[in-house]
């Protein structure tokens, strides 16, 4: 066991027939991170969560997730876990509160204690007023602050959260995203988060990306934008097919002329904007520098855009009947 | 479940700081777990239940149909030497049919429960899966016996009396819905589209129900409806009902026995009740075995 580690996995694999959903995956997570779990539809990462959280089976290799070992203790596993699933899974008949205690109580979590956390927690995910309401009622962001109060009430170590903010407007995922900032200002948990949305792995301190079962790459999110290197400049001028040999004439740099503009990338693109200006003989209407975006990363690794990849939705958690 | 680390500081290295919560790595015996566990799923599936008035009156107009204009009609219609009172002799079917409908929909109820995902986030605690489906099932009976008393209370219009005898069979009735939900829940662990569900149930209902002896006596029949009736477990349920109730239900159609035969044998309503119980703990069984298969 590695000191200060809330998710360790050697050499995972989990296969449906001759379909390899997860292909040897190693991993480990420090505690205290916010790690997140990059990859289109069907890369295998809910099958990934769903071994990790002691649902699904693994083929093959071994994990160990708050400190416990899957297969050998998974009870204890669960206990160590919070769990926000791709899908909501509340009980729209009964009110946020009895969502809450349903939750409390299987745990086995003493009364007076749940009573308090309860209530600190919808607190937490303002949902307070409404906490009488039954959930059927909520709108879909209130079911994911729920839904993320339910994952926290057992004072879990690890927090499980698959594609937390899918099927949400932009305004909501923010808040989303503000509720779990707070949260880990407030507890010192582990967050561990599938995403298929680029800017929300920004979120995190480290990440990986993943691709047909397997991982791709590992690293910060800045460390991995580093790799690709390079920022786009994108230039609006008077004669952009000119404009472009010039580029590659002058600066040696590769630049195409599109229906947007001159389209090149260099390392330190805002440094190098003045020069072109000055070099050029076009006139120059507009320039944009753009940093590289995870998307970009992904494309490095995978030598495909994330939404190219977007294949049809595959099941979450394996065949189903 | 072994439990290593159950007291002392943590020897786990893993984790952040703070301790998991000392309730979580109690000595937690794995009986008062799954008791809790039962009794838990089991306030869910009644809260659920009180909280859908609608539906309990929905669950009404059925049966009430059936005794009151069914009842009634044939009452009136048959001749007087046949048959005393046909109100008295459709009465235990009737309850096992206000029985039958919600022990069903709470069984249904997983379906749905894995479609929402619920289902997954009860799998996902650190509890038995047995004991989440004996405590729907709990559940299931629970509501099942609500109509089965709401039915029962109507017992004078059929010349059934209250009498002290009825908590018997309201004994029988807890045990019929249990079978039912147990019924319903194998049901719904093995089959996962609620549409394909629907189906199965409406699909089976309505002839277990015709086959059961609760419309017309079980004995006498033609050969091949005789064999039918009396493989159909709703038969002993609707017959162990009738011969426990007060009132004179059995005789209620003249002369014809009432009871299904097992070659000249008239089972006792022990055995009929032994036999649902049986089918309650097989279809618990089943379900279990299925319920509990890992991905």
């Amino acid at each position: 066991m590695s000191g200060r580690t809330a998710v360790l996995v050697e050499g995972l694999r989990k296969t449906y027939g001759t379909h390899e959903a997860v292909v040897d995956l190693d991993l480990s997570v420090a505690a205290g991170q916010t790690y997140g779990f990059l990859g289109p539809n069907g890369a295998g990462k809910s099958t990934t969560i769903g071994m990790l959280c002691t649902l699904i089976r693994p083929s093959a290799g071994r994990a160990e997730v708050a400190g416990h070992d899957i297969a050998r203790d998974p009870d204890a596993v669960r206990r160590g876990i919070g769990l926000v699933f791709q899908e909501s899974t509340l009980d729209g008949e009964l009110t946020a509160e009895e969502n809450l205690r349903f939750q409390a109580d299987l745990f086995g979590m003493p009364r007076p204690l749940a009573r308090r956390a309860i209530a600190e927690l919808l607190d937490l995910v303002e949902l307070t007023p409404r906490k009488d309401s039954p959930v059927r009622t909520y709108s879909g962001g209130m079911r994911r602050r729920l839904e993320i109060a339910r994952g926290l009430l057992h004072t879990p170590r690890v927090l499980f959260l698959d594609e937390p903010t899918t099927g949400l407007d932009p305004q909501t995922r923010v808040a989303i995203w503000e509720h779990l900032h707070r949260l880990r200002a407030e507890q010192e948990i582990t967050v561990f988060l599938t995403t298929h949305h680029l800017e929300e792995a920004e979120h995190c301190d480290r990440m990986a990306i993943m691709d047909r079962g397997q991982l791709v790459v590992e690293g910060t999110p800045a460390g991995l934008k580093g790799v690709v290197g390079a920022d786009l400049v994108v230039l609006r001028t008077g004669d952009d097919e000119e404009a472009a040999r010039s580029v590659r004439e002058r600066f040696g740099i590769e630049a195409e002329a599109g229906a947007d503009g001159v389209r090149l990338r260099t390392p330190d693109g805002a440094g190098f904007v003045p020069r072109l200006c000055a070099e050029l003989t076009v006139p120059v209407h507009a320039v944009t520098v753009t940093p590289p975006t995870l998307d970009d990363v992904f494309l490095h690794y995978t030598g495909r855009t994330i939404r190219e990849a977007d294949g049809p939705q595959q099941p979450a958690f394996g065949p189903r009947r | 479940m072994a439990q290593t680390d159950v007291h002392g500081p943590p020897t786990t290295k893993a984790g952040p700081p703070g301790p998991t919560a000392p309730w979580a790595a109690g000595p937690d015996r794995a009986f008062t777990r799954d008791l809790r566990t039962v009794k838990v799923l089991w306030r869910r599936e009644t809260i659920r239940f009180g909280r859908n008035k609608l539906r309990i009156a929905m669950g009404m107009v059925t049966p009430l149909m059936f005794l009151l204009v069914l009842g009634t009609g044939l009452n009136s219609a048959l001749s007087e030497d046949s048959l005393r009172d046909f109100r008295a002799f459709l009465f235990p079917g009737v309850v096992l049919m206000s029985v039958q409908a919600p022990a069903i929909a709470v069984g249904a109820s997983i379906v749905w429960d894995r479609r929402s995902g619920f289902l997954r986030q009860m799998l996902v605690a650190p509890v038995r899966r047995s004991a989440i489906l004996v405590g729907t099932c709990l559940g299931g009976a629970t509501s099942g016996a609500a109509y089965g008393v709401l039915i029962l209370l109507l017992g004078p219009v059929a010349e059934v009396p209250y009498r002290p005898g009825l908590l018997l069979v309201l004994l029988q009735v807890v045990l019929v819905s249990f079978a039912f939900t147990a019924l319903g829940v194998a049901a719904a662990v093995c089959i996962r589209r609620p549409e394909t569900f629907q189906v199965a149930v409406s699909l089976c209902m309505m002839p277990l129900f015709f086959l059961s002896g609760a419309m017309f006596p079980a004995d006498g029949l033609p050969g091949w409806l005789g064999a039918a009736v009396r493989l159909n477990p709703l038969t002993y349920a609707v017959d162990a009902l009738r011969r426990t109730m007060p009132g004179d239900g059995s005789a209620a159609m003249g002369d014809r026995a009432a009871s299904p035969e097992w070659w000249g044998w008239t089972p006792p309503v022990l055995v009929e009740t032994g036999l649902i119980a049986a089918l309650a703990v097989l279809a618990l069984a089943v379900a279990t075995r299925r319920f509990s298969r890992v991905e």
